[in-house]
């Protein structure tokens, strides 16, 4: 089991590649009540074209398996798993994203128990015909709620205005229709391709004794054997560079229409370094104009443009990488246009020193203030890790940074090409 | 883990409360003011906080504010109101990093302070009141919010329970205020209202982390003073009220979803013995995966994505919500009352009992753990004007038999059923 130490930030890590691939990470937080749990797999609902394990064929699944799939395995033959963990005092969710799906737990008691039965739920699937029919209303019903959503409608709305083929622009959850063919066999096809321990890590944090966890762990995984793992085979579309719909408009009942400027970072796989330089540089760019008080905030606050909805966010991945900036305005037209003058407008700004050393500082602080919640720590280590980066070296990466950095960035951050609109609106 | 140590000390006016803690990298610093909620005063409570947050005396435009809350390390403020019971609450809340882990800083937690006392003691005013640009503007912004319910359907629902349930009571009142209001209030009502809240309100004021507490004793005290004359009474079981007839009432939408949400009265609140035996009734009842209305719902039946109830602690109301096919609702309907009737009947466990109570101490130790959480649960017990600490909660919670939850289940009432379906439904076809 390595150990590091992190002084600065007062953290102690303790990790281990165990012997079937799995990646366990133990952040003891001893002055916590709690403990935090969270088993991943790297599989989430842009894996719809991939080789099967043991198989040769390339097989293409419907809309929606990979969340499908998380929602069944806390169903077994005799029980179910909320069940489990409410017996042991904890409390269990799950999610699925673009790229990952999770399981996680939270407890103050019978910490080990709850460790153990995370695993065991996870690695355990039992999926029936009838029980996959009785999901589909469920999920009917939460796809209706999302229908029902202007704010998921218009998230939705601006990525697939920005992705042509990048199945990053299909609904997560599918389509009513996409799930009402979804069968037993499409999960356990997933399922045995993609929850392979050597695809998967659990990291835990909070207040449990490392060294017996990691003992406990082990034990468990012995007792289990997996079918040796081939390189997994994912088959990902070509994705053009400019955006797919520049302005797409979406119809469905508001009182004040949305409106979300998209900007298309990339579309394929980006290297360990520009992907920190993207996700810093990015992250402190936009916050320092579009933040309130922000110089671009500003412009559009006077004019009159947006209101408290206002909200800007970036999401990179692996292979594709996208920012929104949105509000609901009565001035979608004006509001779009302003915000695409503002954003072409970086190419030309370069950033003072004193202004750079500040948004350092703020960076630094966000990410100190990040660190209060174990779930944080816990949800961005692996994705961070994912990509050969160390989330808890991150603060030294930016006290680097130099402003020739950031006046690089900018220069070549926004293109016309790369940006879209999508407007929500009243018919 | 240690139990939480929370010292209080009365200066200049104010309650402080100090609670050290290690298990943050931040420190936070968080002011309450209560008042009575209020017809005549709730849209100026409303609108009062997104005026606060644009700037100070010193740092009166948001650029320069945002430049030095930036350079206090990115600090993070919030200032908003709400309600509890039949309170209102408007809360100011600075969190910033710890200077422990900044070594090369030694005045973050002195400057924070004496920003957050200009927060809540000099703001931007001129001889007219508050800038009359800002002024305008976050008029503008509240209403926008104001109108924005209507598109988040689970809000307005809710909402409009409340308004149904609660006709005439003070707890009907919007907490974002009306517009009509908005729009003949001048500048100087809302500066007038503004400079009676330090005398009229109880003021509270929470700072959590790792900190020295003389020293920020000393800095708080002489940033801040205040003179309360005419502070309300309150007495919180006048929030209390019981059903006079039950009553279902439907509105039609272009929805694809309907929302079914139903408020029973408690007759239940923070000060009550039985509080501790209502939260495992919740708990038993509805507010986990493993509750009834979970399992019997969504589980046993697929009628619904989500299932699940919520209790306000203040005034003795308990919600039930849910989100179904519109052709689904009497059947939901009846489904849940039969929960309701489970649970008078005690047709539940002595292992579910224990395993509820399991569930809730965790989630109480959990929300410990979170600083905001922690600030939230303490200050339960000044809006519920009793000493209850959260070990004291924890161990009441323990000690609940099911006889007691099943005595609290009788006093449970129905009160309103509240259906927002789609146009063209299913209620009459």
């Amino acid at each position: 089991m390595n150990k590091q130490i992190y002084q600065e930030i007062n953290e102690t890590l303790y990790s281990e590649k165990l012997d079937n691939g799995l990646t366990v990470f133990l952040l003891p937080r001893p002055e916590m009540a709690k403990a935090f749990g969270i088993f991943s797999t790297n599989y989430g609902s842009i894996d719809q074209t991939f080789v099967p394990i043991g198989e040769t064929e390339e097989v293409h699944v419907p809309e929606g398996v990979a969340h499908f799939l998380e929602h069944k395995l806390f169903e077994k033959k005799d029980r179910d798993v909320f069940a489990d963990f409410g017996k042991q005092g904890a409390s269990p969710n799950a999610y699925t994203s673009f790229t990952k799906t999770a399981y996680l737990f939270s407890a103050t008691t019978n910490i080990e128990k709850n460790v153990e039965t995370l695993i065991d739920f996870v690695q355990d699937p039992y999926f029936s015909e009838e029980s996959v029919e009785k999901e589909k209303g469920i999920i009917s019903q939460e796809i209706k709620m999302y229908d029902d959503q202007p704010d998921w409608q218009s998230f939705m709305g601006t990525i697939k205005s920005m992705f042509k083929n990048h199945p990053v622009n299909v609904d997560i959850a599918g389509t009513v229709e996409s799930i009402t063919s979804i069968t037993k066999d499409d999960l356990y096809t997933c399922y045995n391709t993609f929850y392979h321990p050597e695809n998967m890590s659990l990291f835990l944090a909070g207040n449990f004794r490392p060294e017996n966890m990691m003992e406990m762990i082990k034990t468990n995984q012995n007792k289990k054997s997996f079918k040796e793992m081939e390189d997994l085979k994912r088959n990902l579309p070509e994705e053009p560079e400019e955006v797919a719909i520049k302005e797409n408009k979406i119809t469905m009942p508001v009182s004040i229409p949305k409106c979300t400027i998209g900007i298309k970072e990339y579309g394929d796989e980006l290297s360990k370094d520009d992907f920190l330089h993207k996700d810093l540089l990015g992250g402190m760019v936009l916050s320092h104009f579009f933040s309130t008080g922000g110089e671009f905030y500003q412009e559009l606050y006077k004019a009159n443009l947006i209101d408290g909805s206002f909200y800007f966010e970036t999401n990179l991945d692996k292979n594709f990488g996208y920012s929104m900036i949105g509000s609901n305005t009565n001035k979608p037209e004006k509001f779009s246009k302003r915000v695409i003058e503002l954003l072409l407008s970086t190419n030309e700004i370069e950033l003072a020193e004193d202004v750079f050393d500040r948004m350092k500082k703020k960076k630094i602080g966000q990410l100190l203030r990040s660190m209060n919640s174990l779930e944080f720590i816990a949800n961005n280590y692996t994705s961070y890790h994912a990509m050969g980066i160390n989330l808890f070296e991150i603060i030294p990466e930016i006290q680097k940074l130099t402003l020739q950095d950031a006046n690089n960035f900018m220069k070549n951050w926004i293109s016309e090409n790369r940006l879209a609109v999508c407007t929500i609106a009243a018919e | 883990m240690n139990a939480i140590q929370e010292k209080q000390h009365r200066e200049n006016g104010l309650k402080l409360h100090f609670i050290q803690s290690k298990k943050y990298k931040t420190i936070n610093i968080v002011a309450k003011l209560r008042a009575p909620l209020e017809k005549e005063t709730i849209t100026k409570r409303a609108l009062l906080p997104y005026i606060l947050k644009q700037g100070t005396k010193n740092y009166p435009s948001r650029s320069e504010f945002q430049l030095k809350l930036d350079d206090l390390y990115g600090a993070v403020l919030s200032v908003d109101g709400g309600k509890k019971g039949e309170n209102h609450i408007i809360t100011v809340r600075l969190e910033f990093a710890n200077e422990k882990f900044l070594p090369e800083e030694s005045s973050i937690i002195d400057e924070a302070i004496s920003l957050f006392s200009e927060i809540l003691f000099q703001p931007n005013v001129n001889e007219n009141g508050f800038d009359e640009s800002i002024f305008k503007r976050e008029k503008d912004t509240l209403k926008q919010k104001i109108n924005a319910i209507q598109d988040d359907k689970m809000s307005y629902a809710n909402m409009r329970l409340i308004d149904e349930m609660c006709e005439n009571e003070p707890y009907q009142l919007h907490v974002h205020g009306y517009e009509e209001e908005l729009d003949t209030m001048t500048n100087e009502d809302l500066y007038n209202y503004y400079q009676t809240i330090f005398n009229e309100n109880e003021l509270d004021v929470y700072v959590l982390g790792d900190f020295d507490e003389a020293a920020i004793k000393e800095k708080i005290t002489s940033k801040m003073t205040i003179n309360q004359q005419k502070l309300p009474e309150f007495n919180p079981s006048q929030a209390i009220k019981s059903v006079s007839k039950s009553q279902e009432v439907i509105e039609k939408q272009n929805v694809q979803q309907a929302k079914l949400h139903i408020g029973y009265r408690t007759n239940i609140i923070f000060q009550d013995d039985d509080y501790f035996a209502l939260q495992v009734f919740n708990g038993v009842f509805g507010s986990f995966p493993s509750s009834k209305l979970f399992i019997n719902v969504r589980e046993k039946n697929s009628l619904a994505y989500y299932a699940s109830s919520r209790m306000e602690s203040h005034k003795g109301l308990l919600f039930v919500f849910s989100g179904i096919a519109p052709n689904d609702f009497e059947k939901a309907r009846d489904i849940i009352r039969l929960q309701v009737t489970a649970m008078k009947d005690g047709d539940f466990t002595e292992e579910e009992l224990s395993e509820t109570k399991d569930l809730i101490i965790n989630q109480l130790k959990e929300t410990m753990d979170h600083p905001q959480g922690l600030i939230e649960l303490l200050y339960q017990q000044v809006i519920g004007n009793k000493t209850l600490t959260p070990d004291q909660l924890i161990e009441g919670i323990r000690n609940v038999t099911k006889d007691e939850v099943i005595q609290v289940a009788g006093k449970i009432e129905e009160d309103t059923v509240y259906l927002l379906t789609s146009e063209g439904g299913s209620k009459d076809e």
